[in-house]
């Protein structure tokens, strides 16, 4: 993929292009934008509906936007939004039903025809992405919503241009950079008053719509500055994790006394969970009419954090918190390889972030690494 | 898309239920039900597999298939205990009543391994249903088997599952039943004390024995420690789990134990490699 990538420059302008094309093409837009001192993931028109010129400070249970100066429109990291939200959104109905005292019919609610492009995808997004491919896609059975929402989808990525304080993909092997994965792929250069995008397609579809952008080709000059950019925020990832035996580590360690001190401090609230762009649980649910004649059934994200997850008649089996946030970062960095081929862990940081105590999923595999019972 | 119970369509989304119709409703004890379910196509399945049951209006729970898989025109059958408002509704449905079925799903006992070996199927409570496909495989292919026991535990005499059947099975010569209750009555006669119990009194050759084990978790735990403390390694001893599950299929999470699904891994597990997950205290 790499020998054969067209890489150009567009100007701000282009990105409208970009947008116009993709909207013209039958896609809904969706990427960053300002909402609630956050920024979020909703239905974007115009380039200056981007977050431009704000930047964000996370640090772990902190999230605080604060001005730029440079008018970038991509400087700031991932906020408390992931794309699963369009690709496995939190409510779907799966089928309504009908009875009669002679007839029953359940009819498949059909997969959304809706084809979402995805504006602004980081390097870990991507990654977190591919993770829910192999989830919902690549194991004995099928996800018709996820697979009609994914196939349908354009992917423009954005390397990132600045590491924020809780991202730690370079420990995850996930980023700055994107690697594949994507259909156009955008750097951001703001540079003596100049203020480009070097763009890459990575796909037949990316270079069908690059093909219609006002553009120049991008010069050497060009390319090394945008990869310039990603080195530097490589370099300033403001957290770490050790990562290439964390599998083995947890697996050995299930009893380690961590678990009882980071239980005295978790409220088992599910942030991390809902903000974790690769959890992917759902539990369903009944809707009648009051008659019991019509009923439908919708799934939902759902938490392991929750007692109800892992109730069965009786009791939860995990009764404790201790055992509930065990569940939870064993599973992404551990027996998701296991489970899925992979690390259900991209090193996005969200976690750390919106954990309304402050837990920090790298501090947690430090504390149990250097404790390690001989 | 849609399925009716006229129209049957194999549907491409499994998470969509097909309809089926109760043919039967049979009380087995005081909460228990067995229901018979009319489907418009053959339903093959497996000893130890499992249905996900739609009570319309409701919802969804797991049940294990409990009927024999050599004569599917019985209808398919399932045994349900009424403990939630899910179990309440399915095992209340009346003859004629619609359900929704998918399945069948997970792993379920391997009988193939048994063969050439003695039996020993080690039940307790309503964990005898899941067992009860694989009894039926069991004996009627009786011949391919060493001696087969079959060792049943219940709280108390009116707990005992399929009791008529129990009398029909122990009249055959070629199956060494015994059974027990936790808690005896004045009309019990029989063996009181819990189903580990009778591991020491059923005759199998501990080296080449393939047991099959379902019940309470706590029941299943002791029961594969007293078939380890007669000599049948773990590698020789399944048991059926049961967890919490949505789906059926490995999507919603909700049945992980450690690094597996139990929808699509088990339910039926071999021990040697459930034992190190159950050794650990709510993984």
């Amino acid at each position: 993929m790499a020998t054969d990538h067209v890489s150009v420059t567009i100007e701000k302008q282009g990105l409208q292009s970009l947008i116009d094309i993709l909207a013209k093409r039958g896609y809904r837009v969706v990427g960053p934008t300002l909402r609630d001192q956050a920024i979020v993931y909703d239905d974007i028109a115009r380039v200056d509906e981007l977050p431009a010129g704000w930047t964000d400070e996370q640090d772990g249970g902190t999230y605080r936007l604060q001005r730029r100066d440079d008018g970038a429109l991509f400087g700031y990291t991932v906020g408390p939004h992931s794309w699963k939200r369009f690709l496995h959104p939190p409510i779907q109905q799966l089928w309504k039903a009908a009875r009669s005292a002679d007839a029953a019919t359940v009819e498949a609610t059909p997969a959304e025809p809706e084809r979402f492009a995805l504006f602004g995808v980081r390097a870990c997004e991507l990654h977190a992405i591919a993770i829910q491919d192999k989830v919902f896609l690549h194991g004995p059975y099928v996800d018709s919503h996820y697979k009609a929402r994914r196939d349908n989808a354009f992917i423009v990525a954005v390397n990132c241009g600045k590491a924020g304080g809780t991202c730690f993909c370079v420990s995850m092997n996930t980023g700055p950079r994107v690697s594949n994965g994507y259909d156009l792929a955008l750097t951001e250069l703001v540079e003596g008053g100049k203020h480009r995008f070097v763009v890459e397609a990575g796909s037949d579809k990316g270079r069908d719509v690059l093909a219609g952008l006002p553009k120049q080709p991008a010069s050497s000059g060009d390319l090394d500055a945008a990869k310039k950019v990603t080195e530097k925020t490589a370099a300033s990832m403001g957290r770490s994790m050790k990562a290439d035996d964390v599998r083995e580590l947890l697996a050995r360690n299930l009893e380690h006394k961590r678990w009882d001190e980071v239980a005295e401090r978790c409220l088992s609230c599910a942030n991390c969970t809902m903000v974790c762009p690769t959890c992917f649980c759902v539990s369903v649910e009944e809707a009648s009419d009051l008659a019991g004649v019509e009923s439908s059934r919708s799934r939902r994200w759902d938490s392991c954090f929750t007692m109800d997850y892992s109730y069965v008649h009786g009791g939860s089996v995990r009764s404790t918190t201790r055992a509930r946030y065990r569940q939870w970062m064993t599973h992404k960095l551990s027996t998701w390889w296991d489970q899925f081929g992979t690390s259900g862990c991209v090193g996005c940081g969200r976690c750390i972030t919106w954990c309304p105590v402050g837990i920090d999923i790298t501090e947690e595999v430090a504390a149990i690494r250097s404790s390690e019972p001989q | 898309m849609a399925l009716t119970a006229e129209t049957p369509r194999i549907v491409a989304d499994p998470m969509v239920p097909r309809v089926g119709r109760i043919r039967k409703r049979v009380r087995e004890l005081s909460d228990v039900w067995t229901l018979t379910v009319e489907m418009d196509e053959p339903f093959a399945f497996a000893p130890g597999q499992f249905n996900m049951l739609t009570a319309f209006g409701v919802g969804e729970a797991a049940i294990s298939i409990s009927g024999d898989p050599a004569r599917p025109g019985e209808g398919l059958i399932h045994t349900i205990r009424d403990v939630g408002p899910v179990s309440h509704a399915l095992s209340h449905l009346e003859p004629g009543d619609y359900i929704g079925v998918r399945g069948p799903y997970g792993a379920g006992w391997p009988v193939e391994v048994a063969e050439h070996c003695d039996v020993v199927i080690l039940a307790g409570g309503l964990g005898l249903a899941p067992l009860r496909p694989l009894i039926y495989e069991v004996l009627s292919g009786r011949k391919k088997y060493g001696k087969v026991a079959l060792l049943f535990g219940a709280r108390t005499p009116t707990d005992l599952l399929f009791r008529p059947e129990l009398e029909q099975w122990r009249r055959r010569l070629d199956v060494d039943i015994h059974v027990t209750v936790d808690t005896s009555t004045e009309d019990w006669y029989g063996n009181v004390g819990v189903v580990t119990t009778l591991v020491p009194r059923a005759a199998f050759d501990p080296q080449h024995t393939i047991a099959y084990v379902c019940g309470p978790e706590i029941m299943m735990r002791f029961g594969a420690a007293a078939l380890r403390d007669k000599g049948v390694p773990d590698e020789a001893m399944y048991l059926s789990m049961e967890r919490n599950m949505k789906c059926g299929i490995g999507l919603c999470g909700h049945c992980q134990i450690g690094t597996v699904f139990v929808c699509r891994d088990g339910p039926v597990f071999r021990n040697d490699k459930l034992r190190p997950l159950m050794s650990v205290k709510e993984l």
